[in-house]
């Protein structure tokens, strides 16, 4: 490549002016936003209020101190570990038995797709109505075998889990087709040689084929399964406002920004959860380059 | 061919069919309630095709206590604004950072990526305070501002425009055309299908959304369908369950029926968004 100096200068005049408009918005809402967010969290500043103190870490002493904050993170934590592995075994049962079908293969993806597109308020609400303790057909089933109606949404110990029910719900039609995608990856010569080995019953094929040529995709499925599970926040607005000590993390700070407007203390949380957010991110990264490797 | 009876494949089919009974027994049951009667509603019975067909009423009267239609409005209205601006600034972007070598390309993509995981709840704060300082809480701007800009666009037209042949481009500024003109009429054309993908993705994502909406809207006259689902919910907050199921089914109606009839692009458009 000989190129004049005059041409490279103008390519990069033209390659500013193109990304010019991306580069102003990632200024504007992405970098100072997460700038202010730090400086704020240092800060007891409360929104309109005229004045503030510098802080410290004290927001952050403090929130692991205080009471619903840690709450919100147990119940986040539990969340995650209820969706979490019952989202990737579902999602991975279902994709195998669809992979096996032919003719009836499209009807079941859709089937199962369904509440990944539908909007999880308005679902959320029919699930608050098939869990009414009085009126809902859940119940009306358990009182029918002779047990005892649950306050599934009300009572603190079924919160979560059931949370977690509507959580399971939506995402594993989304990891069946991750699964499903890794599923066909598969060269179908890997089995014939497997049963040339010997190796013909659907488990045998599971544990020597299946499950290892999926690995990259389980971890995968796992990091973003994760990533979603760890943002719940729709549900708990919808259904539980936070009452019956269902605070999840998103809500609570939610909550002390924009509803008690303590923005210093709303900062620090916010941190926190970005933290998370983004060690998760790292791994997936990881794993997409490694995904990379194999293809 | 291998046979299609077996008792293996019975059994996977009745697991199948026991899993898809799950996945639509809410969809079933909303529309159920939706067309039933108060009194069969609260009879509680696991029947569920309603004996009477009240719908008319419960249909009726969520149009009359809600604006739905202008909830779609507004949604259709955000989500089509959110994603003009997004493709406006993401694709010339996109083809500087694939095809122009400028002095910190690598520097600019590196910021891109770190931003590419951070969420709106990471940003909301500030973005909060900024707009209620101008004035601009409960507008449709302040519900579409802070997505303007799509890392996730502008990385996978990235990867898609790397692809296209220099060739093509050297002839075309041979011929004389504008570095824009190459951007619009040839480079982003033989993207379609990832812009397509993109899209749905997009759409789909915005039009669910509920945690910006909730925090800088407050009027139902700018409320998005989930937000206004919200608001609907909270003030029917008691036992009128037919006009809840009513109103639900009409705020999901849209996405599912273009799910159903769009499919395929659904389903890669959704997916394709866990690998950024």
């Amino acid at each position: 490549m000989n190129k004049s100096n005059n041409q490279a200068r103008s390519e990069n005049i033209l390659g500013w002016a193109l990304a010019l408009p991306a580069t102003f918005l990632l200024v504007l809402l992405y970098l100072l936003p997460i700038t202010w967010v730090i400086l704020m969290s240092l800060t007891n500043y409360e929104l309109g209020a005229i004045s503030f103190d510098w802080v410290g870490l004290r927001n952050f002493s403090k929130a692991f101190e205080d009471e619903v904050f840690l709450r919100s993170f147990r119940n986040t934590l539990l969340y995650v570990a209820l969706v979490l592995p019952s989202s990737i075994f579902l999602g991975l049962g279902i994709a195998i038995l669809i992979h096996a079908r032919k003719r009836t293969r499209s009807i079941y993806e859709v089937i199962y797709f369904l509440p990944v597109t539908s909007t999880l308020i308005a679902m959320a609400t029919v699930f608050q109505f098939l869990l009414h303790p009085k009126l809902g057909p859940i119940n009306h089933l358990l009182t029918a075998i002779g047990i005892q109606a649950i306050s599934f949404i009300s009572d603190p110990q079924w919160v979560i889990p059931t949370l977690s029910i509507i959580g399971l719900w939506q995402l594993v039609g989304f990891n069946m087709i991750l699964f499903l995608a890794g599923l066909s990856s598969i060269p179908e010569e890997l089995y014939e040689a497997a049963a040339l080995d010997g190796a013909n019953g659907p488990i045998d094929r599971f544990v020597r084929i299946t499950w290892p040529m999926l690995g990259p995709t389980t971890l995968f499925v796992m990091v973003t399964s994760c990533i979603t599970a760890f943002k719940v926040f729709d549900t708990v607005a919808t259904l539980t406002q936070g009452k019956s000590g269902s605070e999840v993390l998103l809500y609570a700070l939610y909550l002390e920004g924009f509803q008690y407007f303590k923005m210093g203390y709303a900062a620090a949380l916010t941190l926190v959860f970005l933290f998370f957010i983004l060690m998760l991110s790292i791994v997936q990264s990881r794993l997409i380059e490694k995904k990379v490797h194999y293809a | 061919m291998k046979t299609t009876f077996s008792w293996m494949n019975i059994a996977s089919h009745c697991v199948l069919i026991f899993g898809a009974f799950c996945m639509l027994m809410p969809f079933i049951w909303m529309l159920s309630t939706a067309f039933k009667p108060p009194q069969e509603i609260f009879e509680a019975s696991l029947w569920p095709l309603p004996k009477n067909n009240y719908g008319f009423q419960h249909f009726s009267e969520v149009l009359k206590s809600a604006p739905i239609a202008k909830y779609m409005l507004n949604g259709v209205i955000v989500c089509t604004g959110i994603l003009f601006v997004q493709l406006l600034v993401a694709i010339p972007a996109a083809y500087a950072l694939a095809k122009l070598n400028f002095v910190g390309r690598e520097f600019l993509f590196l910021c891109i990526l770190g931003a590419l995981s951070i969420p709106i709840q990471a940003t909301s704060l500030p973005i909060y305070i900024a707009m209620s300082s101008a004035n601009l809480l409960n507008t449709y701007f302040a519900q579409m501002l802070p997505f303007f800009l799509s890392m996730f666009a502008i990385f996978l037209l990235r990867q898609n425009f790397k692809s296209f042949p220099d060739e093509i481009i050297h002839a075309a500024r041979l011929d004389g055309m504008k570095e824009l003109e190459i951007v619009w009429r040839i480079v982003t054309p033989s993207a379609l299908p990832a812009i397509t993908a993109f899209s749905i993705f997009s759409l789909v994502a915005h039009w669910n959304d509920l945690y910006w909406p909730l925090i800088v809207i407050s009027s139902t006259e700018l409320a998005p369908p989930p937000l206004g689902m919200l608001l609907f919910a909270s003030a029917e907050s008691g036992a009128n369950y037919g006009a809840l199921m009513a109103g639900a089914t009409l705020i999901t109606a849209p996405m599912v029926i273009a799910f159903l009839i769009a499919r395929r692009l659904f389903i890669q458009g959704i997916t394709m968004s866990s690998f950024r």
